[in-house]
């Protein structure tokens, strides 16, 4: 099966087939990385960019070694030490990298829609490892995993995204590919958090925590940035934290085999208690692991398709 | 030069008269309106199947000269304007430098004469450089030719300077225009809030930040009995605002532009820097409801906000693209398609929209069709369609969310001092 797209810009252009296709790949890949000798042909000869223009720890490095791990040339740019300091502009900075042979970009991006202005302009394959607010398909994709690995499948459950919904675009990618895959899904925050008419995607709204969590078989919990509270769209971290955080008591009504996870990086005390963290129910770690094998899957698939469509460009 | 028009649909609102007729034009001027008409003529124009209608005044355009003529220019915006249709503009002050005294207004129509075709009257500012704080040196600014005072795209903010600025510019008669927007409430936001915005992850623009301020210049006419004119309505809310007030006899007019009855914020989807513009493109509600406000009466003006950019301003990450529609070669077509031929506004109401009103709030001599009057007319052709290309524009600034649309309504000629553009 081929990807419809050259691109990976989000979840809510993608049918579920395609992001069952992506999953089931991922599997396979989760071998490789269990073994002891973490090199495969997949990507021998396929050189792999990323240009972050934000910062990340895990994704970046995440996307650097699924590249690695299967044999590929990989380079990363950051964007406060490259020309685009000096001005220059997105595309011409993309089309710079094309003409390296590069055969996939992978991009981080402050602004919304970024990927898609990049992918539009270039021949060569881009994902988007976040745009703004708007999607991260590689997250959501890595959540996704987990939960059908952990539950063995997706549809039908009760899924509740707690936290700062507005700003988030692994709350986006996650609901528009649980909604996909048929599961039922809560959103959770401060109504300052919530943005205009979500419910339109098909979520249930809460303001209320407790009562988006009762009965959940997943929790995903979002990260907070704390200048938004400078922002004024919440009066403390720590009224923010008792109202809208998640900790042991508060999962108590959710399902007691419930998954509690989180996109990373956490800050501890504040959207999650230490102890749920550390506890029974967090599959925080895993998630880490299953993006690698997401990530190592999708730039397999985007790397095979180009070798089919090569004559077409 | 002498001008024959033969057997076109003449429509005005001042005479009240929608018919068949003949018009003869000498030296500028309209000589004689009537039934089979015979005069020796320089040129004599067949109008069968054509509307005739008082030359179009667009009281809201960026000419963009002085200082950013990469996007347009006063030349090329005067041409973009002929090919509309329009015979009259008025342009905005926001150039570099700003149109703030008296120099810079005699500077852009030094250069709007030579270039010659259509007439162009320039907006002074309503601040000094735009800034919000001191009045600029409205009077003579007004000796020197601005028809009007605006500080559009920079809202003033202050209450108390926007009522001294009422309170002064009515004694030389100005009108104000205020461009309604809240820039708390907008924040960082780059579209409309709703639905669209959200899936797009994208910061909106409430209507709100519109809404509060025009209810706040509505209240500061209406206690210092001065008149606002409100620049490009595009909400549901907005409307009802002004339509509140001019039942309470507030001198207040309003004005609002062809992309906000035509579109709506559906048409970023994609992160369509065309379609982005200030105010934003809001949603179908709003959409008709200054459909409903152009049929009553409540929205006196139809305005383009001509905002011609350059393409390396559009093709961008959506947040970094600058704000603008290119409007003067569209309008027409889009009033034709949109509010003529679905019947929201009779041809004489679209009339007194394009011509008459605008003429009356910026105090000049054009708006009308009768004997005596200067020869400034539009004629098109109402069933004519059109599939719009913004490659062929004169206007250096492509950008238009409506390329590749099909509409109905063509710019036959436009006719400015009895001269055919």
């Amino acid at each position: 099966m081929n990807l419809t797209s050259k691109d990976i810009l989000g979840i809510k252009d993608m049918t579920k087939d395609e992001i069952e296709h992506i999953l089931s790949t991922a599997q396979t890949m989760k071998y490789i990385i269990t073994t002891n000798n973490k090199k495969t042909p997949h990507l021998s000869g396929k050189s792999i960019v990323a240009l972050f223009y934000e910062n990340s720890t895990r994704t970046r490095l995440s996307f650097e070694l699924a590249s690695k791990y299967m044999g590929a040339n990989f380079a990363s740019i950051a964007a406060s030490s490259s020309s685009v300091a000096k001005g220059e502009t997105l595309i011409d900075t993309g089309k710079t990298i094309q003409a390296m042979g590069t055969d996939v970009i992978i991009m981080r991006h402050p602004m919304s829609g970024a990927a898609e202005l990049l992918a539009k302009n270039l021949n060569i394959s881009i994902i988007n490892a976040g745009d703004g607010m708007n999607e991260h398909p590689t997250q959501a994709l890595l959540d996704m995993y987990t939960i059908k690995e952990k539950k063995g499948k997706i549809e039908g459950l009760k899924v509740a995204i707690v936290g700062d919904i507005y700003h988030s675009r692994v709350a986006r990618s996650n609901i528009w590919g649980l909604k996909k895959l048929g599961a039922e899904v809560n959103v959770a925050g401060p109504s300052t958090l919530i943005p205009t008419e979500i419910e339109k995607m098909g979520v249930k709204v809460f303001n209320c925590v407790h009562e988006a969590i009762i009965d959940a078989d997943v929790v995903i919990a979002l990260r907070i940035q704390l200048e938004r509270q400078k922002k004024g769209l919440f009066p403390t971290t720590r009224e923010y934290s008792k109202f809208f955080g998640i900790d042991d008591e508060k999962l108590k009504l959710a399902k007691s085999d419930v998954l509690l996870m989180h996109p990373g990086p956490v800050n501890r005390g504040i959207e999650l208690s230490s102890y749920a963290i550390d506890g029974k129910n967090s599959v925080i770690n895993e998630q880490v692991t299953n993006g690698l094998a997401v990530r190592m899957a999708l730039l397999y698939i985007l790397t095979r398709r180009n070798k089919e469509f090569e004559n077409i460009d | 030069m002498k001008i024959l028009i033969k057997n076109g649909r003449l429509i005005d609102y001042l005479s009240d008269f929608d018919g068949i007729t003949d018009i003869y034009i000498e030296d500028g001027t309209i000589k004689e309106i009537g039934n089979e008409l015979e005069y020796i003529a320089d040129e004599i124009i067949d109008c069968t199947g054509l509307c005739i209608i008082p030359g179009m005044v667009d009281m809201h355009c960026h000419l963009r000269e002085p200082g950013f003529e990469y996007k347009e220019s006063i030349e090329t915006g005067i041409n973009s304007a002929a090919a509309g249709g329009f015979t009259t503009i008025a342009c905005m002050p926001n150039t570099n430098p700003v149109i703030d005294n008296q120099a810079i207004v005699t500077f852009i129509k030094e250069k709007a004469k030579s270039a010659g075709k259509v007439n162009v009257f320039p907006i002074g500012c309503i601040t000094k450089g735009q800034n919000g704080q001191e009045l600029a040196e409205i009077a003579e600014m007004k000796l020197a030719g601005v028809v009007a005072i605006s500080d559009d795209g920079k809202p003033v903010s202050n209450p108390l300077v926007m009522k001294r600025a009422l309170q002064y510019a009515k004694m030389f008669e100005l009108p104000v225009i205020s461009h309604c927007e809240d820039k708390e409430l907008v924040d960082e936001g780059v579209m409309n809030e709703g639905y669209t915005s959200t899936i797009l992850g994208l910061k909106g623009i409430p209507r709100e930040a519109e809404e509060v301020m025009v209810a706040r210049d509505v209240i500061l006419a209406e206690n210092n009995d001065c008149h606002v004119h409100i620049a490009h309505i595009s909400t549901k809310g907005s409307v009802d605002i002004i339509r509140n007030a001019k039942k309470r006899n507030v001198k207040v007019t309003a004005e609002t532009c062809p992309h906000y009855f035509s579109m709506t914020d559906e048409a970023v989807v994609g992160y369509n820097t065309n379609a982005k513009v200030n105010p934003p493109l809001r949603t179908s509600e709003d959409v008709e409801a200054i459909k409903k406000g152009l049929a009553d009466g409540t929205i006196d003006v139809i305005a383009t906000d001509h905002a011609p950019h350059h393409i390396d301003d559009k093709n961008v990450e959506f947040n970094n693209a600058s704000f603008g529609i290119s409007g003067f070669e569209t309008a027409l077509s889009l009033c034709v398609t949109n509010l003529l031929q679905t019947k929201v506004l009779t041809y004489k109401q679209f009339v007194a929209k394009i011509s008459y009103n605008p003429s009356k709030i910026l105090g000049i001599n054009s708006g009308s069709i009768s004997i005596g009057r200067i020869a400034d007319l539009t004629i098109f052709a109402p069933n004519d369609k059109i599939i719009v290309n913004a490659q062929t524009f004169k206007s250096k600034g492509k950008n238009t969310p409506f390329d590749g649309y099909e509409l109905k309504g063509k710019v036959c000629y436009t006719i400015v001092n009895g001269k055919i553009l």
